[in-house]
């Protein structure tokens, strides 16, 4: 990003009209994908200058337990439903779940989940940290992560969403390929970065469950219905150019018993309707990097000041 | 910018918790625990029973349902005095009506206070767990421990006094705890706590002073998170205890007995416009075959931690 600039330069304007017709697989016109934050809190963590982790003096033991619930109840029945209506997770993953609950991350990765990193804990915050800091936790991911599950990790969600100016360039220098920081579009779009290439995938604040429950104060069936008629209206603008639909969660949220039958019921709706891509976070952007990166990249000239038509 | 170099330091990253309290369990691996009859799903009917002193603490912090407005604040304090004079006698009445048993977390304030609430909640044959001395009694952080411990003494001494028998459980006011705070308790010789949330069965807690168990009372299911955080109407309430409750009921087909924990607080459910409807959920629970409705004991002393 531009730094001290109003504007970050993170991406080129392109408005939602007349856009290269991105085409997901099948026919499908919506890439659904449900991200399952897997996270870590620690009890008693080092105190960030620049945000606080717990509300309460430590021992926090409500925001802590509500978190533990997530990893001892939730998981399970959320992981359960998603298997049973065949939707697979891509885990936004604290990466000392690796250490601390590797039950939970080789579960999740024997379902066949993707997993990308959301930091070494949520109450460890990249504001603040210097370049090498900053490396450094994006090592421990690279490395954690492909020594818990096999896998070479391809996105990053910062952890507790805190940034610095430089972790865009730093995660495509290491090779990651898709970041859900950037809430400006519903579909993959290049991110300009200082060396290699970048996309945002579309992840979601307005649908994710905490907004739904926290910001919104829905309760579980309007979440539900919120659900269904995000999918709706992105299924059917998607028949022009395939557009993503992301379900971000956390499982002490939506795994709590008065919630998960609603959401279980939003499941079969996308499953039966037979025009979402059912996929994982690092398939679709293999697919928007292979066919369409390119084109879309291209497009943006149109838009700049000074060009004409 | 750089951050202190032991910001990227991890002394608790290891297996397991990153504390020694308890132990990482998964739910549906856990044993299953059989409720007395074969039932599926426990009931639990928790009230918090409490009085707020017009003076505020603000030391570590004010307890949720505290005074709000400058000195002197009538009308949480009156607001709050209703939940003790009126809702919970509307709440004792629908527990006798639907013939259940509850358990009711009370302030040792409202033994010294209200003698008679104390004796008509034994009469009933409910359960009283102690809730610390007044809602001004936050257990947080770093508190002397003299101080903690003479909180938990005067409160069980104020409701065993009364009451006539020594309560077994705790809950903390606001549900705050101190490091200390489950040691101090099995000091005290107190069988379970109810201040955890992080899973939906009794599990064992170990402290320098032996093992406690810790019984959560969900607290995203209380009608302070559904009805005063989140502003849902008392009917959305019902739905969602009853989802609970039916999602509950079948996985206890699959895993063993289940439990429901709903907490009441007498000021916000006990509202006459309230009453209603969740004297019809109660009717409902209380016919649906497989409910038992149990005291936090029964719940702790059936699950044989």
């Amino acid at each position: 990003m531009r730094q001290d600039a109003p504007d970050p330069g993170l991406y080129d304007f392109r408005p939602w009209r007349n856009r290269h017709p991105i085409r997901w697989p099948d026919g499908k016109s919506v890439a659904v994908w449900v991200s399952p934050n897997i996270e870590f809190y620690e009890l008693d963590p080092p105190a960030n200058p620049h945000r606080k982790a717990w509300s309460r003096p430590h021992p926090d033991i409500v925001g802590y337990g509500h978190r533990d619930y997530g990893n001892r109840v939730g998981h399970f029945r959320l992981a359960d439903i998603m298997a049973r209506h065949g939707f697979p997770g891509s885990v936004s993953l604290s990466v000392a779940m690796c250490q601390h609950h590797p039950e939970i991350v080789a579960h999740a990765n024997a379902l066949g989940w993707e997993f990308f990193s959301h930091g070494i804990y949520n109450t460890r915050y990249s504001y603040g940290m210097d370049e090498a800091q900053e490396r450094a936790i994006i090592e421990d991911a690279i490395r954690t992560i492909e020594a818990a599950t096999g896998q070479r990790i391809k996105g990053w969600l910062a952890p507790a969403l805190t940034h610095t100016p430089r972790t865009l360039d730093l995660i495509a220098e290491y090779g990651l390929t898709y970041t859900c920081d950037l809430y400006h579009d519903d579909q993959p779009a290049p991110v300009h970065v200082r060396n290699g290439r970048l996309i945002s995938l579309p992840y979601s604040l307005e649908v994710n469950d905490h907004y739904g429950f926290f910001v919104y104060n829905m309760g579980p069936r309007d979440y539900a219905e919120t659900l269904i008629r995000q999918f709706e209206r992105l299924a059917e603008e998607g028949q022009t150019s395939g557009t993503v639909m992301c379900i971000p969660l956390h499982a002490y949220l939506i795994g709590q018993p008065h919630r998960i039958g609603a959401f279980a019921s939003v499941l079969r709706h996308i499953a039966a309707d037979g025009r979402a891509w059912i996929t994982r976070s690092g398939d679709i952007a293999e697919h928007f990097l292979a066919q369409d990166y390119a084109a879309v990249a291209a497009e943006a000239a149109r838009y700049r000041a000074g060009s004409r038509p | 910018m750089t951050l202190d170099p032991g910001y990227l330091d991890y002394p608790h990253r290891r297996h397991g918790m990153d504390h020694d309290a308890y132990a990482w369990r998964n739910l549906f691996a856990a044993a299953p625990v059989t409720w007395p009859g074969g039932q599926r799903v426990a009931v639990t009917l928790f009230v918090s029973l409490e009085w707020f002193p017009i003076i505020p603490n603000d030391t570590p912090f004010r307890a949720p349902g505290h005074m709000q407005t400058t000195y002197p604040d009538y009308r949480n304090y009156t607001a709050r005095e209703y939940g003790t004079r009126v809702g919970f006698y509307r709440l004792l009445d629908a527990f006798a009506r639907a013939g259940v048993r509850a358990t009711i977390a009370t302030n040792g304030a409202i033994a010294e206070r209200y003698p008679s609430v104390i004796r008509d909640i034994i009469s009933a044959g409910h359960e009283i767990v102690a809730h610390a001395t007044d809602m001004n009694a936050v257990i947080a952080g770093d508190i002397p421990e003299a101080e903690e411990r003479a909180i938990i003494a005067a409160s069980l001494a104020a409701l065993t006094e009364v009451s006539g028998r020594r309560p077994r459980g705790w809950h903390s006011v606001a549900r705050s705890q101190s490091w200390t705070t489950p040691k101090l308790l099995r000091a005290a010789g107190l069988d379970y706590m109810t201040d955890w949330v992080n899973d939906e069965l009794p599990y064992t807690f170990h402290t320098e002073a032996g093992p406690i168990v810790s019984l959560p009372i969900n607290h995203e299911l209380s009608d302070r998170q559904i009805l005063v955080t989140q502003h849902h109407t008392i009917d959305s309430y019902v739905q969602q205890i009853e989802d609970a409750h039916a999602w509950l009921d079948a996985e206890a087909e699959r895993f063993g007995g289940r439990m429901l924990p709903l907490h009441l607080t007498p000021y916000i459910m006990g509202l006459p416009y309230r009453m209603a409807a969740f004297e019809r959920l109660l009717a409902r629970l209380v016919a649906t075959p497989g409910t038992w409705f149990a005291t936090t004991a029964e719940v702790v002393d059936a699950a044989s931690i």
